[in-house]
């Protein structure tokens, strides 16, 4: 299943630009300024590295939709920084365990990564350890995006999924 | 007007004094705003509109709980629970200008008449000092203030004098299983009143199907009291948010000013002519037990006794399961059909319950995304098995008024300001519980006839509150009974009005908002009348 621009503009008219925690600034002091800091480019070639891995494998586009979603995501916001923070802390976990950056990884040992920095088990905490970080800013960000979007609604047989305004028609539709 | 550095000092001259901005308070404040200087004081902040979106991922995302979705907690909501049952107060309200319909479900029935006439239609519980006929006309303002999409479809609702507002929402798929099923067991099924818009109204969109509805509507389309609060500030009324009010001055016979805290450390006093307490069923009784004096040993406006007494909530009993077929759950976050069948049966060993056909069994995809140790094919693999054959239904339960059941003040802890936090006593008795069981009763036979295979049961035992606080300033014509009057005046205190579900004397079993909004109305009459 094609994901598209649209989806990905859908995802973020679910949820915003600033992830819920422009509300509430982050703890001080968690994290110094340069750990983990990776550029624009690289931090959202992580995230589609990453997305690959968590995104089932019907779908199709995930590049254009992750770019497009994060256009709006990474802006000067508290949650952009923690989403760089934590891509960027993962990333280091990468060159150190595997010896290279998340995009240059293959599939399984993104998986394995992920895995092995706790990121599967984590309770997604903004402000938690980098696996409840990890959880938070990339793998539920992520998750968050695609089945918040129709065609991810519709993967599971929902096309108006909570978080999307799709409006009051098709509650109304038989299957 | 809701930064450090907001003017909040109090209004000059002031006509009329409201302490609360959630529905009751926004309404009277907006109906008197146009002819008298009318100020408005809130415990909580004036939230920013583009926020909600970000509220809406809260929501979502499991890492949040309900009540940091509108900044509930702290020591500012601190309270404390020594009753026979559990409250989870935080989880009730919302404090903040629109108050707890921020986060409300906007369901908005009127009561039925004989809710009005308990004690003599049912043989239980207090007659209120008004009838449904004194409401009616507030209900059907209330109902164009709020804007409700309700059709005239059902057999069972009071009289009304004319349409709804705006056309009902149209039934959903899962409502015509239910219909079928409902069909071949006599059950009668009807549409049911949202204040949520149907199509565009007052300015404000139709609903745009974001299904999150309770705990935010990022749309606006389903009402909340900040309509009322921006027409009240446009028509010149004063709102002053963060101002959470400590006490209530006064002498033998009226309330002379409101002792408010601001963020600054400071207090002030605004005073007025008159006072409304708009503080809902929990912190309306506690701000008259904070302003206890001389005068008043118990607690102001409290010669009764009935201050904080006879806590009520609508208890919920509910049915769940699945069935071999695709049902369409969790599009939208409302229902579009009920029964009220079995309401008008009730008598002293039943209570009037209302039953929910729900749009929104079981879980929600996205949500259950962001749980669990897998992801990829596999996470995909569950949320199909998990999505899309669960069907659900609802309903809620009167609980009647008694006397261990109450709301009093915490000796032991206090709040950000120093005063006692409020203590829920809650208890429900056995008429509540044996009507659950009977609503379970149905709800499982129209499942069982449906083919579902049932899953849970919310029953006696696993019951929970609808998050409606009722009772604890009771309306009684007898000033030994009640603390406030047939105008929701209080006895003791020549020019203070509570408007609230805390004069409710009996809750009904319908939600309680467009009763509120209707009294709330009622008095913004009274106070002019008395200007």
């Amino acid at each position: 299943m094609q994901l598209t621009r649209r989806d990905a503009t859908a995802a973020l008219a679910a949820v915003g630009a600033t992830g819920g925690v422009a509300l509430a600034a982050r703890r001080e002091g968690d994290r110094s300024e340069d750990e983990g800091t990776l550029d624009e480019e690289s931090v959202r070639a992580s995230m589609v590295a990453v997305a690959t891995v968590v995104y089932p494998s019907a779908v199709d586009g995930v590049e254009t939709f992750v770019n497009r979603f994060l256009d709006g995501r990474l802006t000067g916001s508290t949650h952009a920084d923690g989403l760089r923070t934590a891509v960027g802390e993962l990333d280091d976990a990468a060159r150190s365990w595997y010896g290279a950056p998340i995009p240059d990884l293959s599939e399984s040992d993104r998986d394995r990564l992920l895995r092995e920095i706790g990121a599967d088990i984590a309770e997604a905490d903004r402000d938690g350890t980098l696996a409840e970080r990890v959880r938070y800013y990339v793998v539920n960000e992520l998750l968050l995006a695609l089945y918040a979007s129709p065609t991810g609604g519709e993967l599971v047989g929902l096309e108006n999924p909570q978080g999307h305004p799709g409006g009051t028609e098709s509650y109304q539709r038989g299957p | 007007m809701s930064g450090e550095n907001t003017d909040r000092t109090p209004v000059a001259n002031a006509d009329v004094c409201v302490v609360g901005a959630g529905p009751a308070g926004a309404l009277v404040a907006d109906r008197l705003a146009g002819d008298h200087e009318v100020v408005v004081l809130d415990a909580g902040p004036r939230f920013d509109p583009a926020d909600r979106l970000d509220r809406q991922e809260r929501a979502i995302r499991p890492s949040y709980d309900r009540p940091d979705v509108w900044d509930v907690g702290g020591e500012r909501d601190a309270h404390s629970n020594a009753g026979e049952w559990f409250y989870p107060l935080n989880h009730a309200r919302v404090k903040g200008i629109g108050g707890s319909t921020l986060h409300w479900q906007g369901m908005v029935m009127r009561l039925h008449e004989d809710d009005f006439a308990s004690g003599t239609e049912r043989g239980v519980g207090p007659d209120w000092p008004i009838d449904y006929a004194d409401l009616r006309p507030y209900y059907a303002a209330a109902e164009r203030e709020l804007g409700v999409a309700g059709a005239s479809d059902n057999p069972y609702a009071p009289p009304r004098e004319e349409p709804h507002p705006m056309p009902a929402f149209e039934p959903s798929y899962s409502d015509s299983l239910f219909a079928e099923a409902c069909e071949e067991l006599e059950i009668d099924m009807h549409s049911v009143p949202n204040a949520r818009n149907s199509e565009t109204y007052d300015g404000r969109s139709a609903c745009a199907g974001y299904g999150t509805c309770q705990p935010v509507c990022p749309a606006g389309a389903k009402y909340d009291a900040t309509v009322h609060v921006d027409r009240a500030e446009e028509t010149g009324a004063t709102v002053i948010d963060r101002a959470p009010v400590q006490r209530l001055d006064h002498d033998a016979d009226r309330v002379t000013a409101a002792v408010y805290a601001t963020p600054d450390g400071e207090e002030h006093r605004q005073e007025a002519d008159a006072f409304v307490v708009a503080c809902g069923g929990v912190e309306t009784p506690r701000l008259l037990l904070l302003s206890d004096s001389e005068e008043y040993p118990d607690g102001l406006a409290n010669s009764s006794g009935a201050v904080g007494r006879f806590f009520m909530d609508h208890l919920f009993a509910g049915v769940g399961g699945t069935l071999d077929e695709p049902t369409r759950q969790n599009h939208v976050g409302f229902y579009t059909s009920a029964c009220d069948q079995f309401y008008d049966e009730a008598d002293e060993e039943i209570a009037p319950f209302k039953l929910e056909f729900l749009n929104y069994a079981g879980p929600s995809p996205v949500e259950e995304a962001l749980t669990g140790d897998d992801w990829g094919d596999t996470l995909l693999a569950r949320l199909r098995d998990g999505y899309g054959t669960h069907v659900a239904m609802g309903g809620l339960v009167e609980q009647l008024p008694q006397s261990d059941s109450y709301v009093g003040l915490d000796p032991d802890r206090t709040d950000d300001h120093g005063n006692p936090v409020p203590e829920i006593h809650w208890s429900v008795g056995d008429r509540a519980l044996r009507t659950i069981e009977r609503a379970n009763e149905i709800q499982r036979s129209i499942l069982e006839e449906l083919g579902a295979e049932i899953e849970w049961v919310a029953g006696p035992d696993a019951t929970g509150p609808a998050y409606h606080h009722m009772g604890t300033t009771r309306m009684s014509a007898d000033p030994d009974a009640g603390v406030v009057d047939a105008d929701c005046r209080t006895h003791d205190l020549d020019n203070c009005w509570i408007a609230s579900s805390s004069v409710f004397p009996t809750s009904g079993a319908m939600n309680p908002t467009l009763t509120i909004a209707a009294l709330a109305l009622r008095v913004a009459d009274d106070v002019e009348r008395r200007l």
